[in-house]
């Protein structure tokens, strides 16, 4: 059963590993966010079977901190693709 | 472990993995960002899914599978976000893309 | 042991194939997504080699803070795109290539020249860790065993944190920094802050406190706290506190003084400069961990705000 679990935590990793060609392909930066997208839930995925597989400790917070961050990339990429904010107007210094 | 269960855990992590696979596939092959999009959020809430499924049966403890269930949950919130924000981000390019070329704003 | 010994030679090809990816890259989304990838996959490397505080380190760190550093300095960038008439000259670029390649070299040789097997205070760090009181012999490292080099450390982010507030000009200065956000308010993103916060405090919280007796400790937890407080800025539901503001100072600072506090009190009652009296080892140590937690939460969202640019009010 060990056997199986590390086969496919190895499996999942590297289908979500082939997906990064998406990264090197383009063509939108939204493409290759995705891929990233993907090779995160891939990297939960396969630390939370080795975590079953072997016991070891504290695999599972690691998984809960990427899961918890996983939308950070995404935020900062559509928050980037919106127009600059202006520093404040002298006018506002004076005030 | 009985081996009941463990049948039901390679089967579930089985089906996971296969939803990974398709994901992947879906985001290598399909036309435009927005079906790579759609290939993309099933991997979230499916692969990894049927992957947290087939480890609840091995966890020990309510508290285990709670933590694999929470962890699911924050990937599924996680995606279903940037999956939003992604394809609004998408949908403007798309529209500057073709006011910019003459044509009027794609629907 | 097979299939373990596929995944790990996988992963490493993979490492470096991203790697160098991310280095070849023409352009900076391009690699910065390239990056990211990196760090996710370190992540998984670390915790194959057992290294899971380091994993959570790289974890926090590089999915939340440096994510969105690059991410927003590259559109910064772009605004003022010059990349294709600044493109460095031939013998340029040869130079750099001549030295990346010496300074590879060069570490590559001092691996190679390492002795086997290498010199190690594991053994001893291990041996003494029930003196420390704490279970988590990475905490104890950091926090007791090694203590100036931690404190240090966080002196680095405080002198970072100086320099970029240096950047700011005089008629801003002591107002608030403006820190990477969306134009106006998203539905969806508020929605994510709003219920990703409180989980992410907790677990934040959780990663300290279990810290002192398995893998964890002040700078994961410190970092995923950061991050809480980025992604509740990126939705614009808070905004980024004027540099003046002295709870702002006050936090930043903590850390590192309550720290120097421990370790000066080691001079008196202990007879050496941070040496913790053996009795209240583990108590001392976890106030300062969680002190410093406070100050990396602040200083890393702080460092990612950049430098003022609004006027004080």
């Amino acid at each position: 059963m060990t056997e199986f679990l590390l086969a496919a935590a190895g499996l999942i990793l590297f289908t979500v590993a082939v997906g990064l060609a998406r990264v090197l392909r383009g063509p939108g930066d939204a493409d290759r966010l995705m891929a990233a997208q993907l090779l995160g839930t891939g990297g939960v995925a396969a630390l939370l079977i080795v975590a079953a597989a072997t016991g070891a400790r504290g695999l599972e917070d690691v998984a809960l901190g990427l899961a918890l961050l996983a939308a950070f990339a995404s935020v900062a990429f559509v928050n980037s693709g919106a127009p600059p904010e202006r520093d404040d107007a002298p006018e506002a210094a004076s005030k | 472990m009985s081996g009941a269960l463990d049948l039901f855990s390679i089967a579930a992590i089985s089906v996971g993995g296969f939803f990974f696979l398709a994901g992947t596939v879906g985001l290598l092959r399909f036309p435009d960002p927005l079906c790579r999009l759609h290939a993309l959020t099933k991997v979230d809430n499916l692969g990894l899914g049927f992957i947290v499924l087939g480890l609840i049966a091995r966890s020990d403890g309510v508290f285990g599978a709670l933590k694999l269930v929470a962890i699911w949950a924050l990937v599924q919130l996680a995606g279903a976000t940037s999956a939003q924000l992604i394809a609004r981000a998408i949908r403007r390019k798309e529209q500057i893309g073709a006011k910019s070329a003459g044509g009027s704003p794609a629907a | 042991m097979n299939a373990l010994g596929a995944v790990d030679l996988g992963l490493a090809l993979l490492v470096l194939a991203i790697a160098g990816w991310t280095i070849a890259a023409r352009e900076a989304f391009a690699a910065i997504v390239g990056y990211v990838a990196y760090g996710l996959l370190l992540s998984i490397v670390w915790a194959r080699l057992f290294a899971v505080d380091v994993a959570m380190t790289e974890a926090a760190i590089g999915g939340g803070v440096t994510g969105v550093l690059l991410i927003s300095a590259a559109a910064r960038l772009r605004q003022a795109q010059t990349a294709e008439d600044e493109r460095p000259t031939l013998p340029l670029r040869l130079m750099a290539a001549a030295l990346s390649a010496l300074a590879a070299i060069a570490l590559g040789a001092v691996i190679l020249s390492l002795p086997e097997p290498g010199p190690s205070l594991a053994p001893l760090a291990a041996k003494n860790l029930a003196a420390t009181g704490v279970g988590n012999p990475i905490t104890a490292v950091l926090i007791a065993f090694r203590s100036f080099d931690t404190l240090l450390e966080k002196v680095v982010l405080l002198l970072a944190i100086i320099g970029v507030w240096s950047l700011a000009p005089d008629r801003y200065w002591g107002g608030a920094p403006i820190a990477p956000r969306a134009a106006r308010p998203v539905g969806a993103l508020t929605f994510l802050a709003q219920l990703v916060a409180p989980i992410g405090v907790v677990v934040g919280v959780h990663m300290v406190w279990v810290g002192a007796d398995e893998p964890g400790g002040a700078f994961q937890g410190g970092a995923i706290l950061a991050a809480m407080w980025m992604i509740v800025m990126m939705a614009r539901l808070s905004e980024a506190p004027p540099v003046g503001a002295p709870w702002l100072r006050a936090a930043l600072v903590a850390g590192p003084a309550v720290f120097l506090i421990a370790g000066a009190s080691g001079a008196v009652t202990s007879g050496a400069f941070f040496a913790l009296p053996q009795a209240f080892a583990k108590p001392l140590i976890l106030i300062i961990e969680a002190f410093m937690t406070l100050s990396i939460a602040v200083t890393l969202p702080m460092l990612v705000a950049g430098p003022p640019r609004r006027a004080p009010l």
